[in-house]
Formats: C-alpha cells, structure tokens, sequence
C-alpha cells in the first residue's frame, strides 16, 4: 500500500471546475494585461520542481489536444506522471511539435524560434510557453508596450537569461506569428504575449 | 485516496456548470487566449451546438461560458437593452446554469454579454465585454471565400476593402456603412465590429475593459485586449464620422447617446428615446427629464421589467 | 398606440405555455408515446439520428415529439443534447461487408453473389392512400420470411475492384487520427473524411437537390446506383487496457456505392471512380444523395475542373448543416432596430441630398 502511494501523483485541482475556471481568468488578465502580476488563488501542491501556478496552468489547459514539451528538469521527477494522470497530454520530444512547454531552468532554455510560431494564414498554431522563474519581481527592469498596456509598464522578472529578451523582441518582429510566454512563480503569473514589445 | 469534496456546485443539475463539458471549456480558453495574442484575428473553435439556435447568440454564450466563474455578475443587453426577448433568454440560461447573479447595473457588471450595442457607460478594468457575432469576418461580402479571406489577411492586401468603401463615396458622395463597420485593430488586422452601429466604433479603441467576440456558427474567436488601438477605415478627405441627431431622448433627454426610434400611432408619429435602457433610467434617476418624460405614451417604456 | 418590444420574463413563460399546450392538442385524444413514435414514424427518427449525429432512437423519438414532428428543429435538440455528453473514445471502422443485411440492390448488375434482396421498400408501392391506415384496430400479417441463412455478400464495389476496374477505396493510415468536424473545424480544401462527415449531418433536402443537380448537368458526372444496402452492423472499440476490439453494440445504417466514369489521366488509366454515403437507419435517399455529392466534391483531387456548385467545397460543405441555417435564416426574427435605426438615418439623409440636388438641378435649369 505504501509503495503504491507512493507512485500515485499528488492530487490536482481540489475542484476542477471552478479552479481551472480561476485559474483561467487570471491567466487570460496576465496577457491581456502584459507585465501585471496576477495570482491563482486556488489550493494546490505541485509536483517539483514546477511552481504551484505552472501548475494550475497545465491542470488549465492541457489535455489530450496539446502536445506538450518538457525541458530536462520538468521532464524528471514526477512531472510526466502527473501530467499523465491529471491531463492525458501527449508529450513529445521536438519542440516544434508542441502547443504547450513547461521550462523549469530558464537559464537552460533552448531558443524561442525553437518552437512553432504559427502559420501565416494559422498564426494560433503556435507554441504558449509556461517558463518558471525565481521570482516576478527583483530582476533588472525592462519596459513593456503594445495591445494590453495603456502607455508603457515595466516588469522585472528575475532568472532570466539576457538572450530571452533579445529572443523576445526577435519574437515580436515576426508578428503576427510568434510564441507566447506565460511566466510564473510561486502562485504568481506574468503574460508576455507575442505583441509585446520590449525596451531593455 | 478521494481529492477533497467539491463545492456545492450551483446550477442545474443536469449539466455541468455553465453547461459546456470541461473539455469544451478548455478548447475555448486555449483559443481565447491565442486570440488575445493576436488582436483582431479570427481564431477558429470547434464551436458547440448549444441550446439555443446559432445565429441568437451562441458564439457568445460559449465565450460567456467558458470565463464566467461564481464570483461573476453577468449583464446581457440586445440592442442596448436589458429586457429585449433574447437578452431575457440567454440571462436565464445562465441563471439556469450557473445561478451566478446577474444585473442591470452596467457598473456593477464583471462580464457584459452584447448584441449590436457597447454601453454608453465607459466600462473599466474589471470587466470583459463579449460580443454575439453573426458574421465575424469583414471581407465576407466582398469575397464569400474563407480560403482566400485567409490569405487577404496573412499578407494584410487590404486593398479591396478600401476599393468596397470608395465605390460608396463614389456613388454617394460618403461611406454608405451605418453598422458593422470595419475596423484596424492594433495596425495589423481588419476586423468586423459585429453589427454595431458605426456610433459606438469609437468606443472599442483604447477601451480598459477587455473585449472579446464569439461567432458560434461561423466558429471563430477574436478578441482586443484593453487599452488596443482600433481605428475604423476612412480616407484623408473622407474621414470616418458617426451619426448623429437633431432630436434628443424623449425620455431623459439625453444629446449624446444611440437613440431607437419609437413608433407612437398609425400615422407615422415618432420619439426617440436611448438604446442603452441602463443609461437612460439612470439619467432619469438623477433627474434628467426629455419632452415626453411623464407621457402617458411612454409609460410602458419606462416601466420595471419584472 | 405601438410600443417596441418590451420582453421580459412573464412574455416568454406565457409562450412556452402556449406552445406546450399546442404540443398536446385536443386532450380528448390519448398522447402519443415516444415509443409509438420510435416504432411507427422510424424513418423520421433514422433521419434525426443521421443528421443529428447521434445512435440513440428514444432520445431521436422524444426530440421528434417535442419538435411536434418538426426534423430540423428536432435535429437541433438532438444536437443540443450531444453537446453535453462526455466523449469516450472512437470506435473501430465499421465493417458493411459483414453486415447482416435487410435489404441490398445493386444497379449495375442484373445478378451477384448474394443476390438482389429487396427487402422492405416503398419503391415498388403505387403511392396510392391506404385507407386501411385510418382503421387502427385492423391486423396486419406477419411478413414472409425466407428462413434461409443468409449467405455473406460481398460488396459490389470489392468485386468491380477485383478486376482494378474502380479505383481502390482510400483508406485512412491505420491508427491516424480521423478527422471530428465536431471536435476541429473544418479547414479548406477539406480532406475526405472531414468531407464525409459533413455530408453525413446535411441536411438531406440540400444534398438531394445539390445531388439532382449533378445529374442534370451541373456536374458532369455520370453516376449508377453500384449499390445500396441496408442493415445492422456490430461497433467495435478496442479498450486501451485491453489492446483488442470488442463489440459494444449493434446500429442499423444504410450505405451507398455510387459508381461513375472516369476518363483516365497521364498516370491513371481509365476506370470507374466512387462516390460514398452513409446514414444511420433506413435513409436511402439520403445516403444517395450523399454519394453523389461525395463524388462531386472529389473533382479538384481527381483533376476536373470543379464549376458547378456541388463540386464547391466551401459552397456545399458551410451550408449543408440545417441547424446552422435554420438557426442564421430565423435569427431575422431577433430585433434589428439598432442598426435599422443607422439605415434609416443613412437613407433619410441620402434622400435629402437626392431632394436638394433635383431641385438645384432644377433652379439652374429655369435659370438658363
């Protein structure tokens, strides 16, 4: 009995219904709204390394529809179990066949235009990343513009690698197709959609 | 091993909350969100057959269904009002299935279901508007073809819409669009308003609240996330403008809102009194007075809707 | 004195009294059981099935009941309902070949292994009125029963592909994924599965009419009736923890080979291309109506070039379904006034500038 616990994921959403439904209003206000921090306010025990919000946010929106790419650290431990029991997702190994990527090591990532960035009469086929940092505030500061943000707003994610925002910006060059990025720590999550546009 | 008891879960019975099943929830959020990445653009969804018909509103029943939560107040206006049939059908479906509180009080609304109007109110930070859309896509009647609609809009060859406009100036000396008229939406795509008059086009650019549309039929997706530039199309010597009237609300006398035209007798005798039901009694509430305020005629129109 | 619309909660309420009422009519009769409507009007619940994309023939009969006998609104509630059900995996393909067959035709051969069963059809009956049918207490005799073990028949179009004269029937990659208009919307061009499936849930008075056309020039091809039959087949799932099919029921569909020319071109030779359709129960009309516009749809794959409207994707596939177009067609009904009000404002100013201009026009011309 022990041993068989032991392999059983930890539980998902105490309530699927109205968590995912939470968790989906916050997320969908972080890329509506670039660069505000937003919280998922639902109770919940992540498998490691994941955050508690990358979390929430495969319980969301994953299911047996999304691809779903796991880098090395996302992909140990008990991730792929978890994501197994509770999504159905299929998990695949190139990041370009994948609607969704969980990335635990930010600093390990591999480049943006790595992943599907949509096709030019489809450009929604593309990849959403799920990116867990140390933290949403406390890193160098950039400044946002673009759909979302009235004039401009800053945000200052720590734990990311200076070649992302360069990847970014590279990224918003090729509107309307692109990836979009969901940051998150601890509860907490930050959209970066691909019409942001950032200042350094 | 069992997870914790779910709560008392509100709404019929019968069906999930908010009747679409998770999945279907889910495939809409994934496609509301690339929507929000992509301001103005037409994202398809397997859109549901729901329980009412396609073309009454299911595009945004199922985009309503699939945000609302328990925590929402839901308004839903049809031709900017509050009591109109449908509007009264699709709030009590959503009291049926979902028991959330629902309002007429535009300010007190977290999410606003609309067909053909934007409140007069400006809406703020913490609200998300859904639009019912009939036809989402602005080239339709100039080019019936979805595959080449698609292309017209990978390599933004706007020009047609421009040559549909001009043919209009030509003819009549201005722009002959009074609703549905096309918008830019953030500089990169063209986008039909849904059947809104031309009058609220202005209201939709640099708006605070999200906006998002459904087209249940045609199952497409869009969205402007706030504070979007939205500019509707017009030429330098033919600059967009929206209509106006020399006549004022019959009923709180307001000058600057859409005004309905209200038939009063067999020989063609008319008022006009505000679209916007919400705006208007609250125009009254404060004391504003138009010319036939206290008519016997308008009684009916300013009666409580029980 | 006239008002707009004034809706509200007690109108609607009232409306649906009064239609409840109008549903059960005189009360002196008995009320009509959804089984009497399952066993006695089949082929009104065949049909909602079909285009409501869903095997249950009591859920058929009580949304016919409820529709007071109206198909497309019936279909629409069937929908509805479909809506709501969870989807728990996908069957294996059904196997017509091995169906136990009421009833099978072909037209292209006068005899064929298995033979030419007529089985039970209107199509040899004088549509004359039976006024029999009024006396409801009359007996109706058992029908004549063969007793023979049928034997297996093999569909006409695998004997005609013996001999390579049609084309091989294009079978999906084993295990790929087949195409859910309901689950994926459709993209163009349309591969053939979404294609049939499409097909499968139009509305059969827009596919026989698109099928008809076909027939009387606007389409070119030229079709023979290779074979219908109909009867019950097994389903089969094969359960991920069990690896194997098993059968989980048994449904009865109807299906149709149409058999038409075909040319050749550079790579292939001349031989007899197919158009396919399927409905669930006895739709004989609609599963060759079907076929006729499948084949029809197939011009752009099969190099001719695609003029009519039955050969028009887009044209046949975004208008076939009669829940979406019954729903658009009658949402006229709803209230416009807002943008009429925009018309109205447009079309009086035009008139005004129209006015002025005549009688400028006017003055100038009393001037010279």
């Amino acid at each position: 009995m022990t041993a068989l616990s032991q392999t059983l994921p930890q539980p998902g959403f105490a309530d699927a219904v109205f968590d995912s439904q939470a968790c989906f209003r916050a997320v969908l206000d972080a890329l509506a709204r670039p660069g505000e921090i937003r919280t998922m306010t639902v109770p919940l025990t992540a498998p490691a390394p994941l955050s508690p919000a990358a979390t929430a946010l495969a319980l969301t929106l994953f299911d047996q529809d999304t691809p779903v790419w796991l880098d090395a650290g996302a992909g140990s431990g008990d991730v792929p179990g978890f994501l197994a029991f509770h999504c159905g997702c299929p998990l695949v190994d190139e990041t370009e066949r994948a609607a969704f990527a969980l990335i635990s090591a930010p600093g390990a990532m591999p480049p943006l235009h790595g992943f599907a960035i949509g096709e030019d009469r489809y450009p929604e086929t593309s990849a959403t990343l799920v990116i867990d940092v140390p933290g949403l505030t406390g890193g160098p500061a950039v400044t946002l513009s673009g759909p979302g943000i009235a004039t401009v707003a800053s945000a200052a994610p720590a734990g990311l690698p200076d070649r992302f925002w360069q990847q970014m910006t590279a990224n918003r060059a090729l509107f309307p197709l692109g990836v979009d990025v969901i940051l998150a720590a601890g509860a907490e999550v930050l959209g970066l959609p691909r019409t942001v546009k950032v200042e350094v | 091993m069992s997870a914790a008891p779910a709560r008392e879960r509100p709404g019929d019975p019968a069906y999930n909350f908010a009747y679409l099943d998770e999945q279907t929830k889910r495939m809409i959020r994934r496609g509301l969100l690339k929507a929000v990445a992509i301001p103005g653009y037409q994202v398809p969804f397997a859109s549901r057959e729901m329980p009412l018909p396609y073309g009454w509103g299911t595009g945004g029943i199922q985009v309503t269904a699939s945000i609302i939560g328990p925590e929402d107040r839901l308004k839903v206006i049809d031709q900017g009002a509050d009591d109109t049939t449908n509007a009264v059908s699709i709030r009590r479906f959503f009291h049926r299935v979902t028991e959330v509180e629902t309002t007429e009080e535009t300010a007190d609304a977290t999410v606003i279901q609309t067909r053909h109007r934007i409140p007069e109110r400006d809406l703020t930070e913490n609200q998300i508007l859904v639009y019912q859309v009939p036809i989402p896509e602005p080239l339709r009647q100039l080019e019936p073809r979805e595959a080449e609609c698609r292309k017209i809009h990978a390599w933004q060859e706007y020009g047609v819409m421009h040559v549909g406009l001009y043919e209009d100036i030509a003819r009549w000396g201005h722009i002959a669009r009074t609703y549905d008229y096309p918008v830019m939406v953030g500089g990169r795509y063209l986008m039909a308003p849904s059947p809104i008059p031309k009058f609220d086009n202005p209201k939709m650019t640099k708006m605070a609240a999200l906006q998002l549309f459904g087209a249940g039929r045609e199952k497409r997706l869009y969205a402007i996330p706030p504070h979007t530039d939205v500019k509707s199309l017009d030429f330098e010597d033919h600059p967009f403008e929206v209509q106006k009237w020399d006549e004022t609300c019959g009923l709180c006398g307001a000058e600057d809102s859409f005004l309905d035209e209200v038939i009063l007798d067999d020989a063609g005798g008319h008022m006009y009194v505000c679209s916007d039901s919400d705006f208007c009694r609250h125009r009254r509430d404060a004391g504003h007075r138009g010319a036939m305020a206290g008519h016997e005629a308008v009684r009916v129109l300013t009666e409580q809707v029980s | 004195m006239y008002v707009a619309v004034k809706g509200g909660e007690a109108a609607i309420s009232n409306a649906h009294g009064l239609m409840a009422d109008e549903r059960r009519g005189d009360r002196a009769l008995p009320e009509i059981g959804v089984d009497q409507i399952a066993e006695q009007l089949g082929h009104a619940v065949d049909r909602v099935m079909t285009e409501g994309s869903l095997y249950d023939r009591e859920l058929a009969a009580l949304a016919i009941k409820q529709a007071q006998g109206d198909t497309v609104e019936a279909v629409f509630l069937l929908r509805a309902y479909r809506t709501t059900l969870p989807r728990l995996g996908a069957s294996e393909p059904i196997d017509t070949a091995a169906m136990n067959v009421e009833r099978r035709i072909s037209a292209t051969y006068k005899d064929l292994p298995g033979g030419q069963v007529l089985g039970p059809t209107y199509d040899y009956t004088h549509r004359l009125l039976d006024f029999d049918l009024l006396d409801t207490e009359r007996e109706v005799p058992e029908p004549y029963e063969s007793g023979e073990e049928q034997q297996p028949m093999a569909r006409v179009a695998d004997i005609l592909g013996h001999e390579g004269l049609l084309e091989e029937a294009q079978h999906g990659e084993a295990g790929a994924p087949v195409a859910d208009i309901t689950r994926e919307p459709m993209r163009f061009p349309a591969g053939r599965d979404a294609r049939l499936q499409a097909l499968a849930r139009g509305d059969e008075g827009f596919l026989l009419a698109l099928g008809y056309s076909t027939q009387r020039g606007y389409g070119g091809t030229h079709p023979f009736a290779g074979e219908v039959r109909m009867g019950t087949v097994a389903v089969e799932m094969v359960p991920e923890e069990l690896g194997f099919a098993i059968e989980i029921g048994e449904i009865a569909v109807t299906e149709c080979d149409m058999v038409n020319q075909f040319g050749g071109d550079a790579e292939r030779p001349p031989q007899f291309t197919r158009g396919y359709g399927l409905s669930f129960g006895r739709a004989e009309r609609k599963a060759m109506a079907m076929a006729l516009v499948d084949r029809a749809l197939r011009s752009q794959e099969l190099g001719e070039e695609a003029v009519f409207p039955a050969q028009d994707q887009e044209f046949v596939l975004y208008h076939a379904d009669n829940v979406e177009a019954s729903g658009f067609v009658q949402h006229l009904k709803l209230p416009h006034y807002v943008d009429f009000q925009s018309e109205l404002e447009l079309v009086r100013r035009l008139r005004r500038e129209h006015a002025q201009a005549r009688e400028e026009a006017m003055h100038k011309e009393a001037a010279e």
